[in-house]
C-alpha cells in the first residue's frame, strides 16, 4: 500500500505505524458525569466497518506526523489522506 | 454410516460405490430451537455438542458460503495449551483434552498429531517468563518442559542457534501440542452433528435479526426468515458486521493474517517451532509442505489477502532461524480475517438482547480452541450459565477492568 502523504507525497505504508479508528482523536471529557461509560466506549468499542474506514497512521520512519487515512477495508484502496492536525483543528480542537 | 477399517476394505473391493454424502444438504425449516450462525469450526462444534450433550432440540447451522471456507480452512492448524493466565489456561487445556479424544468421538480421521510444540528462548528474561508460563501450565494439569539448547539441537539440528541478534538459549516445549488437519475438523463435526439431526444449511447468509421488545425471535436470511428460540452468533472475523445488525458495537477489530506453504519436501521438521522474537512459526504438513506464518498485517481489513511487507518480514524471520528454508520455494500464500479483540482473548457470552448469544474475538488462536469453544458455547446456550472453564470470557470484562491480556499489550488489537 502507498499512502499519499499530504506533505511528503506517496510513501510506502511500511514506513508507518497503524493506530486504529480515527475516532480516537476524540478523547472524552474526563470531567463529564458519564466519563466512565464514555471512556469504556472510547477505549474498547469500535465500529470496525467493512468498507470505508477513517484511521490513524503515524509516520514513524518519516516526518513523525499523524495522518487520517480514509481506506476501504475490503479492497485496501486509499481515497483520502489528511494531516490529523488539520482534521482535529477543523473539528474545533486546538490543543 | 459408520467409518471403519472394515468399511474402507469393503468399499475398496466394491468400487467405492457405497460411501454417500457425509452430511445432508438440508433446506431451512420455518422454526428451530437453536440457530447457530456461521459454519466454521466453532459453529459446527457448538451444534454437535449441543445436540449430543445438552438437549434433544431442533438445531440449525446457517453458513453464508460453504462450511469450512472461513478461518477453519485457512489456519496453520496448530493446537496447544501453553497459556499463562487463569482465565485462559483451564479452557485451552480442556480443549487439548477434547482434541485427544476427538477422532473416536466423531468417528472421523482429523489427523490429530501430537508432534509437540517448541517456543524458542533467546534471553535470560525470556527464560524467566517461559519458566513462569510452564509452571502455570503444570498447575493447570497441562504438560510443559524446559529444554536446553543441546536438547533442541538434538531434535532440530538445522536450527541456527548462533544467530547474532537472537541466539537460541533454550525453549519451552509442550509435547502434547501439535497439529490437526483443519478441514477435517469442520467436516468431522459437520458429519457428526448431522448424524444427530442438526440441519447444516449452506449458502444461507444471515442479513438481519428480528428483535421484538428486547427479545431475538429469529434471523432474516438470504433464504428467508428463520425463527429461533435462541440465536447464536459464531462468525469469527465477520463478528462486527453481523452484530452491527443487532445494533451492537464490539470490542473487536478485524485484521488480516497471512499464512504460507512451501513446495512438498521430505520429512524435515518433526514438530512445531515458534520463533516469537523473529515473528515466525513453522510446521511441516503430512504432504511435506512447510506451513509457516508470522504477524498480522496490522491494519483493519476484510480483504482476506495481505500485502508484501509482511511476506518479506515472515520470510526474513524464517531465514534467520532456519537457513535451509531458503532452498525451498514458496508455493502458496493466503489470508484470513481475524476477530482481534481488545485484550487478545475471546468472548463467549450472552448479549443484552434476550435470546441472542455471542462467540468471537478468537484472534489468531481460535483453531486450537474449536472443541472447547463449541462445548462451552453449547453449555451457555443450553443452560444460560457459562461453562466452568469459560467464566472469564465476558463482554463486561472491559468495563470492569478484568481483561485477560496474555501479552500485556493493552487495548491495541494489532499487537496481541
Ligand atoms: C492464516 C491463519 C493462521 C491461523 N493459525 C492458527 C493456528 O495455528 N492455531 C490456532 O489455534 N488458530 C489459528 N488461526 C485462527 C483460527 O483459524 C480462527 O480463530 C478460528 O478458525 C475461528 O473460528 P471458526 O473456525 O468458527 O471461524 P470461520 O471458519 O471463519 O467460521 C465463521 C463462518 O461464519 C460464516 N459467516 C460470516 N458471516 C455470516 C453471515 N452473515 N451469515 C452466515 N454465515 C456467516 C463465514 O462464512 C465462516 O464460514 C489462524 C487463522 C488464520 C487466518
Amino acid at each position: 500500500m502507498l499512502i499519499n502523504h499530504p506533505i511528503l507525497g506517496p510513501r510506502d505504508a511500511a514506513e508507518f505505524v497503524y493506530k486504529g479508528d480515527a475516532m480516537l482523536i476524540h478523547r472524552p471529557d474526563w470531567q463529564a458525569d458519564d466519563a466512565l461509560a464514555q471512556f469504556t466506549d472510547y477505549g474498547y468499542l469500535r465500529d470496525n466497518p467493512a468498507g470505508l474506514h477513517r484511521e490513524l497512521w503515524f509516520h514513524e520512519q518519516g516526518d513523525r506526523s499523524w495522518l487520517v487515512v480514509t481506506r476501504n477495508t475490503t479492497t485496501h484502496e486509499i481515497t483520502k489522506v489528511e494531516l490529523a492536525r488539520d482534521v482535529a483543528r477543523a473539528e474545533g480542537r486546538s490543543r | 454410516m459408520h467409518y471403519s477399517g472394515f468399511k474402507v476394505i469393503k468399499e475398496a473391493l466394491t468400487g467405492h460405490r457405497g460411501w454417500g454424502p457425509a452430511w445432508r444438504d438440508a433446506t431451512p425449516k420455518a422454526q428451530y430451537d437453536y440457530v447457530i450462525i456461521g459454519g466454521g469450526g466453532h459453529g459446527l462444534a457448538t451444534a454437535y455438542y449441543l445436540a449430543k450433550e445438552f438437549k434433544q432440540a431442533r438445531i440449525a447451522v446457517l453458513e453464508k458460503g460453504w462450511i469450512g471456507g472461513g478461518n477453519v480452512g485457512r489456519n496453520t492448524t496448530i493446537i496447544r495449551s501453553n497459556y499463562l493466565l487463569d482465565g485462559n489456561e483451564p479452557f485451552y487445556e480442556f480443549s487439548l483434552k477434547l482434541w485427544e479424544g476427538l477422532e473416536q468421538e466423531l468417528n472421523y480421521n482429523a489427523m490429530v498429531s501430537q508432534r509437540g510444540i517448541l517456543n524458542l528462548i533467546h534471553s535470560d528474561a525470556q527464560r524467566d517468563a517461559f519458566i513462569r508460563r510452564g509452571n502455570a501450565m503444570l498447575l493447570n494439569g497441562a504438560d510443559a518442559e524446559l529444554l536446553s539448547t543441546a536438547q533442541i539441537v538434538e531434535r532440530y539440528p538445522f536450527l541456527n542457534v548462533n544467530n547474532a541478534r537472537f541466539p537460541i538459549k533454550g525453549g519451552l516445549a509442550q509435547h502434547r501440542g501439535g497439529t490437526v488437519r483443519h478441514d477435517a475438523v469442520a467436516w468431522g463435526y459437520a458429519r457428526a452433528a448431522d448424524r444427530r439431526g442438526v440441519d447444516i444449511i449452506q449458502n444461507c447468509e444471515v442479513t438481519g435479526f428480528r428483535i421484538e421488545n428486547g427479545t431475538c425471535k429469529g434471523v432474516e436470511t438470504s433464504r428467508g426468515f428463520i425463527g429461533a428460540g435462541k440465536v447464536a452468533s459464531c462468525v469469527a472475523g465477520s463478528s462486527s458486521r453481523l452484530m452491527e445488525k443487532a445494533g451492537m458495537r464490539l470490542p473487536i477489530e478485524s485484521h488480516v493474517l497471512q499464512a504460507f506453504v512451501s513446495e512438498g519436501l521430505k520429512p524435515l521438521l518433526p514438530g512445531v517451532i515458534t520463533f516469537g522474537a523473529g515473528h515466525f512459526y513453522c510446521s511441516q504438513s503430512d504432504k511435506g509442505g512447510l506451513v509457516f506464518g508470522g504477524d498480522l498485517d496490522g491494519y483493519n481489513s476484510y480483504a482476506q489477502r495481505g500485502n508484501l511487507p509482511v511476506v518479506e518480514d515472515v520470510c526474513e524471520g524464517g531465514m534467520a532461524i532456519f537457513p535451509n528454508l531458503g532452498r525451498a520455494r514458496l508455493l502458496r500464500m493466503w489470508g484470513g480475517i481475524m476477530d482481534m479483540s481488545m485484550d487478545g482473548s475471546p468472548i463467549i457470552d450472552r448479549t443484552h438482547i434476550d435470546g441472542l448469544y455471542f462467540n468471537g474475538g478468537w484472534c489468531y488462536g481460535g483453531f486450537k480452541a474449536t472443541p472447547a469453544s463449541g462445548y462451552a458455547y453449547a453449555h451457555l446456550l443450553a443452560t444460560d450459565t457459562p461453562h466452568k472453564t469459560a467464566t472469564a470470557y465476558r463482554f463486561d470484562r472491559f468495563a470492569t477492568g478484568h481483561m485477560i491480556d496474555e501479552k500485556g499489550m493493552g487495548n491495541q488489537p494489532n499487537l496481541h
